[in-house]
């Protein structure tokens, strides 16, 4: 390098560009994760197959893919919107890639733009595998369009908040404990695979509160029953959404 | 470009919790200058250049950088300045070469990555992913992200922690060439010979004050005494020899022959010296100057060792 290389020429690129570069960056570190691809791809594809073709549990419907086809969307959107999210935010917290990222000129409000964008390519990408999966096992999809992707696009932000939330406040191995924690017990009890009639009466209007239950029964409306947006499932979405951005916007720590 | 100094501190106190990690701390930063602030671990340093990268809000006092508040005015200092953390700041997963090419992304005219990467000895771990660079190479791939979009200052938080001697080199190299195209430097680091080698400009900070400010020459002057050593032909007269230096210089003949002077040693002091043997015949041999270093200056100041 020659004399004038290093001359100053300061300045910031476009913010588009910034975020496109942000949002290909997140993306690549998150399908990199080989980790995260279990959580995000490998176990929901599993979980589809397995269910679908052993009759394991009773779904009470006639083709069991048509029941679990929508959980295991709504669960895809569990592990990359927060599980994925909130240990891959974690762990960028802790080695000091936020606090990096803060001295550049990416402004803080386009690193959360770009990694909620990485999310939703992320999304994508599993539900049109799992939509492939699906339509192999023989699923018969019912309902509109713009319901599932309003649902899906809720059901992320409402996992988003809770993830960050998570990520910018505790320790990164113990948000990698917490998450998967969580994540396992959504999975269980969240009507993603088992179906909520199957819980006593006591704890079920509790489970239906959860977002994962309003997202898997949202969806399920929708696909399996053919229903119009659920309103129900929609409103305890948004109160999830609005706790959890909410609360993460007041308490996540950068550093 | 303004003659404003680059950065300017007065007063600054920053508290964490019950402990005060910068104490009353004034400090003004030339610009197109490299300035060395040195000082132990623990004397507040990286807390002092993080308020100016605008990671901490004073608790007392004013920080201003390129004349701007690194806190209300973030936005516009951002692409302007540097900075190179003490650790971390790259995903674990992230290529060194595919971090630094994505840094580049977020400047309006960023240097050649490729020319950089071969600059900083990064071309053969290009692919490797950052939790298995050596320590070393994160140093240096840290370094190459401060200086990627061209800034107009740059903040160097111990730049050559954990270097080979080699790399120790390169980096002091690479910060003579921003120097040198007009990019302000401020560096921390507790090695002497690295703030005597590199800096304009040295700030000695301990307990979270600056106890010393100058150019390494002024302060290994004003600290220590120096020593300038000549041997040559036994029972030179040294009160003669001593009429024609300044005041308080002392000189001795240590061994026949063997001669030393200590005072305010400076390129006029042994001009005269020569000049005085000159004109008593006498062929000053092996003459030589012991400069006192900044390590010296620390201990006389502190009482302490810099590298405790």
């Amino acid at each position: 390098m020659s004399a004038g290389t290093f001359t100053p020429r300061p300045g910031a690129a476009p913010v588009f560009r910034m975020i496109a570069a942000q949002t290909a960056l997140e993306t690549r570190m998150l399908l990199r994760n080989g980790e995260q691809l279990l959580l995000t791809v490998i176990i929901p594809a599993l979980l589809l197959a397995l269910f679908s073709s052993v009759d394991v549990v009773d779904t009470g419907a006639e083709e069991p893919v048509d029941f679990l086809a929508p959980g295991v969307l709504a669960l895809a959107v569990l592990s990359t919107a927060f599980t994925g999210q909130a240990i891959a935010t974690g762990f960028d917290r802790r080695y000091g890639v936020l606090k990096r990222l803060g001295a550049s000129p990416l402004p803080r409000w386009a690193l959360l733009t770009a990694k909620t964008l990485s999310v939703l390519v992320t999304e994508v990408l599993q539900v049109a595998l799992l939509t492939a999966i699906a339509f192999g096992l023989g699923w018969s999809p019912q309902g509109g369009p713009f319901a599932v992707a309003a649902l899906l696009l809720l059901g992320t932000a409402a996992f988003s908040g809770l993830g960050l939330l998570m990520a910018g406040t505790l320790k990164a191995e113990v948000t990698l404990a917490a998450a998967n924690l969580v994540f396992l017990l959504l999975l269980v009890g969240g009507g993603v695979i088992v179906p909520l009639e199957k819980f006593p009466d006591a704890v079920r209007p509790l489970l239906e509160l959860l977002p994962i239950s309003a997202l898997s029964h949202g969806l399920r409306e929708v696909l399996q029953h053919g229903a119009a947006l659920p309103w129900r499932d929609v409103a305890v979405l948004a109160g999830w959404t609005a706790a959890g951005l909410g609360a993460a916007a007041r308490f996540f720590r950068w550093q | 470009m303004s003659n404003d100094p680059a950065v300017e501190i007065r007063g600054l106190v920053k508290r964490f919790g019950t402990k005060t990690a910068v104490d009353g701390l004034d400090l003004v930063v030339p610009r197109s200058a490299v300035t060395a602030v040195l000082g132990p671990n623990g004397a507040g340093k990286t807390t002092t250049v993080e308020t100016c990268e605008g990671y901490h809000r004073p608790d007392a006092g004013t920080v201003r950088v390129l004349g701007l508040d690194p806190v209300a005015d973030a936005a516009a200092l951002r692409p302007r300045v540097g900075v190179m953390l003490q650790s971390g700041g790259v995903y674990s997963g992230a290529r060194a070469e595919e971090m630094l090419r994505h840094m580049a992304s977020l400047y309006a005219d960023p240097l050649d990555v490729g020319a950089l990467v071969e600059r900083l000895g990064l071309g053969s771990c290009g692919r490797t992913p950052y939790r298995r660079l050596s320590g070393g190479q994160q140093q240096r791939l840290s370094l190459a992200m401060a200086v990627v979009g061209r800034p107009e200052l740059v903040f160097l938080d111990e730049p050559t922690a954990g270097l080979d001697p080699q790399a120790r080199r390169a980096t002091w190299e690479l910060v003579r060439e921003l120097r040198a195209d007009g990019v302000t430097v401020v560096l921390t680091t507790h090695h002497m010979d690295e703030a005597e080698q590199l800096a304009d400009e040295v700030a000695v900070v301990d307990a979270g004050k600056v106890i010393a400010h100058g150019s390494p020459e002024q302060l290994c002057r004003g600290g220590a005494e120096n020593t300038l050593r000549f041997t040559g032909r036994p029972g030179l007269d040294l009160a003669a020899l001593l009429k024609a230096l300044p005041d308080g210089t002392r000189a001795a003949e240590l061994a026949p022959g063997a001669y030393r002077v200590t005072g305010d040693v400076d390129p006029q002091m042994l001009a005269t010296v020569a000049s005085w043997c000159a004109q008593h015949g006498v062929l000053p041999d092996s003459l030589s100057v012991e400069r006192h270093t900044l390590e010296d200056v620390f201990l006389e100041l502190t009482g302490k060792e810099l590298r405790g």
